[in-house]
């Protein structure tokens, strides 16, 4: 293995994508070192797999420049590529072909793939048995860690994940998180995209947040996320007793209706037509809900939950909100 | 080059799983079988009206054909082409040569040069259509587009494989047809002598140059340039399977050019310019056959010189647009 300038394995610098006469990607810069994982964190439609199709030369980007372990994308695909494995959008394989055929005819392309290699990316990402099965038998969970196990193949420095947990269920999901970060562990640095904050918050160490084929910021995800005021979810009676009394308070504000259609799955799912959804301060809780208490107000429950993209981006752009 | 090879080997695994070789070959024992069939009752009703003595047929044939000269109501270029026919018959029965001897090997000319414009390249375009389309529709190209193997290679190793199966395809066209129909007629007729080198001046046919060659000569000449029509049907399906997201779409323009081609050629065509397209100038066999040019001033150098223009120019086509363009969907 060779050394690269610093331990940045993926360099991103200055990328535009123009087609047409519209710019569809601005100017996006961003390093992912060796180890770490890095989120590309934006809603859809934000450019994020326009982005990563530049990345690994998909799409010919109209300026700037993408390099992988010190080569350019552009100008050296064959030694660039040779670092990277990726899965953009769904992992699509050979319907046609078993596991271990679409395995096979992905090694063929390249150097240094013995049988030995392909039977450990199988047995890595647990196909078992099924390995040897047609593809179009199976499920969307097992068509993904087949689509990480061809991009694991050639013993890549850098892996390329486009939203890796759609579609997979709670215990895939936990599951691919886990293995993301063994990954990593073992120095893979990984790139992960994703138009869910929780998502990004759970798995990555630095993240880059982009709306509108603009890059809003690059940092660690504790620096850009705990920055961002968190939701809480009253669920207290009468309804609009509570109303009244959260309105007392300037820095909390009531989420309406439309702003709360936002909140992700999981904090949805506990909201009832009582619920009031606000951006509290964290140490206003606690007096808030002793005032509630003191003003006869039964509190049914009080739920903090992660803010969601879109509040995000109405802090950073202040108030621009999303293209 | 050992990686090159490994990507051809891809692309003819791919090829076979995909069933559609079996499916050519299918196709090729369903039809062969039941057009041996259609000729052997043809030529049962043939024994049974001239009994044994093939030149009473032939010599019936001349008189039909002279016949339906004088007629006024015979369109002028089908005139052109029955006196060709007729001074045809004249010279096999002037050299004692039956030329509807039934056989393995004269049904297999036969339906070679029935299927070289329409039925072989239909079987070339279930192989070509799809060839890049297909990997674009189920989304497989951005895996093989991301590998670190340049662009231009991923689509030359297409191309190869395709060659192949080209070849393969002619054939195994010819092997199935001799070995089915071979089973019906006998499996003889290799050194029956077949006349070529009729050459056609206005509506009289220049008998100089005909010689007399044996018939595997005859079908190795056939073999040869049915390859060659093949060889450019698929170069240009795979233009524009390379150009066209859906492999339907990608069919559907290819069968439409050929069918458009057989149509034109039937038209006897006065519009001469018409000589310059592709789909005219695929019967290359009929020249060998000595059958007139659909359209004035097309000769076998003629197709051959401009099969090979379409057929570069769509080579360069392909490979232009898929090393350049965006991988968008």
């Amino acid at each position: 293995m060779q050394q690269t300038d610093g331990d940045s394995v993926l360099r991103v610098r200055g990328l535009n994508k123009r087609i047409g006469r519209k710019t569809i990607i601005h100017s996006i810069s961003f390093d992912v070192r060796a180890g770490e994982i890095f989120g590309f964190l934006g809603p859809n439609g934000a450019g994020k797999t326009t982005t990563i199709r530049m990345l690994v030369g998909l799409i010919r980007p109209t300026s700037g420049s993408v390099e992988i372990c010190g080569r350019d994308v552009q100008k050296q695909p064959e030694e660039a590529l040779k670092y990277v494995g990726s899965i953009v959008e769904n992992p699509e394989m050979y319907p046609f072909l078993t596991g271990w055929e679409n395995l096979t005819h992905f090694a063929r392309m390249q150097d240094g793939i013995d049988e030995k290699r392909i039977r450990e990316v199988a047995e890595l990402v647990h196909l078992g048995g099924r390995i040897h099965e047609k593809v179009r038998t199976y499920s969307l969970g097992m068509r993904q860690r087949l689509g990480i196990a061809q991009a694991l193949l050639a013993r890549p420095r850098l892996l390329i994940l486009d939203e890796p947990t759609n579609g997979l269920d709670p215990k895939g999901i936990k599951e691919m998180r886990s293995f993301i970060r063994e990954l990593a562990a073992g120095g893979l640095a990984v790139f992960v995209s994703s138009h869910l904050l929780s998502e990004i918050q759970l798995l990555c160490d630095r993240v880059a947040i982009i709306g509108g084929g603009k890059e809003l910021a690059v940092g660690s995800v504790e620096e850009l996320m705990g920055a961002g005021k968190g939701m809480v979810i009253w669920d207290a009676e009468p309804r609009t007793k509570a109303l009244a009394l959260l309105g007392r308070y300037a820095d909390i504000a009531v989420i309406d209706a439309v702003g709360a259609a936002a909140l992700e799955d999981a904090a949805a799912a506990l909201l009832n037509e009582r619920s009031i959804v606000t951006e509290t301060p964290e140490e206003r809780v606690a007096e808030v809900l002793d005032r509630m208490v003191r003003e006869g107000i039964a509190v049914r429950g009080v739920h903090r939950v992660a803010p969601t993209l879109e509040r995000l981006f109405l802090q950073m752009t202040e108030g621009e909100g999303i293209e | 080059m050992k990686r090159f090879w490994a990507m051809v080997q891809n692309e003819v695994v791919k090829i076979v799983k995909k069933k559609r070789f079996y499916i050519v070959l299918l196709i090729l024992a369903v039809l062969v079988p039941i057009f041996s069939y259609a000729q052997m009752k043809q030529s049962l009703e043939r024994r049974e009206s001239y009994g044994s003595d093939w030149r009473l047929e032939v010599q019936q044939a001349i008189i039909d054909n002279q016949n339906s000269l004088s007629s006024d109501r015979v369109p002028q270029e089908w005139k052109v082409y029955r006196q060709i026919y007729i001074q045809q018959m004249q010279y096999y029965l002037d050299h004692d040569v039956n030329p509807n001897e039934p056989g393995g090997v004269t049904f297999t000319r036969e339906f070679i040069d029935n299927s070289a414009t329409l039925f072989i390249p239909l079987m070339i375009l279930t192989i070509a259509s799809d060839l890049v389309s297909s990997e674009r529709t189920t989304g497989t190209i951005k895996m093989l587009l991301t590998r670190p193997v340049r662009r231009w290679k991923v689509l030359l190793s297409k191309l190869t494989a395709l060659l192949m199966f080209v070849s393969l395809i002619v054939a195994s066209a010819y092997l199935i047809c001799y070995l089915i129909s071979g089973a019906f007629f006998g499996y003889s007729g290799w050194n029956i002598p077949i006349f070529t080198g009729f050459v056609l001046n206005g509506s009289d046919v220049d008998l100089t140059y005909v010689q007399a060659t044996p018939q595997w000569q005859y079908l190795l000449m056939q073999a040869g340039l049915v390859w060659f029509v093949g060889v450019v049907v698929a170069l240009l399906a795979f233009m524009v399977s390379v150009l066209v997201r859906s492999t339907a779409a990608s069919i559907v323009v290819m069968m439409a050019a050929l069918i458009s081609g057989s149509i034109l050629t039937n038209m006897a065509s006065a519009w001469t310019s018409a000589k310059y397209l592709f789909m005219v100038n695929l019967g290359l066999t009929e020249y060998l056959a000595g059958n007139p040019a659909p359209i004035k001033g097309m000769t076998l150098g003629f197709s051959i010189g401009t099969l090979a223009v379409w057929a570069a120019v769509s080579v360069i086509i392909s490979f232009g647009v898929f090393t350049k363009r965006d991988v968008l969907t």
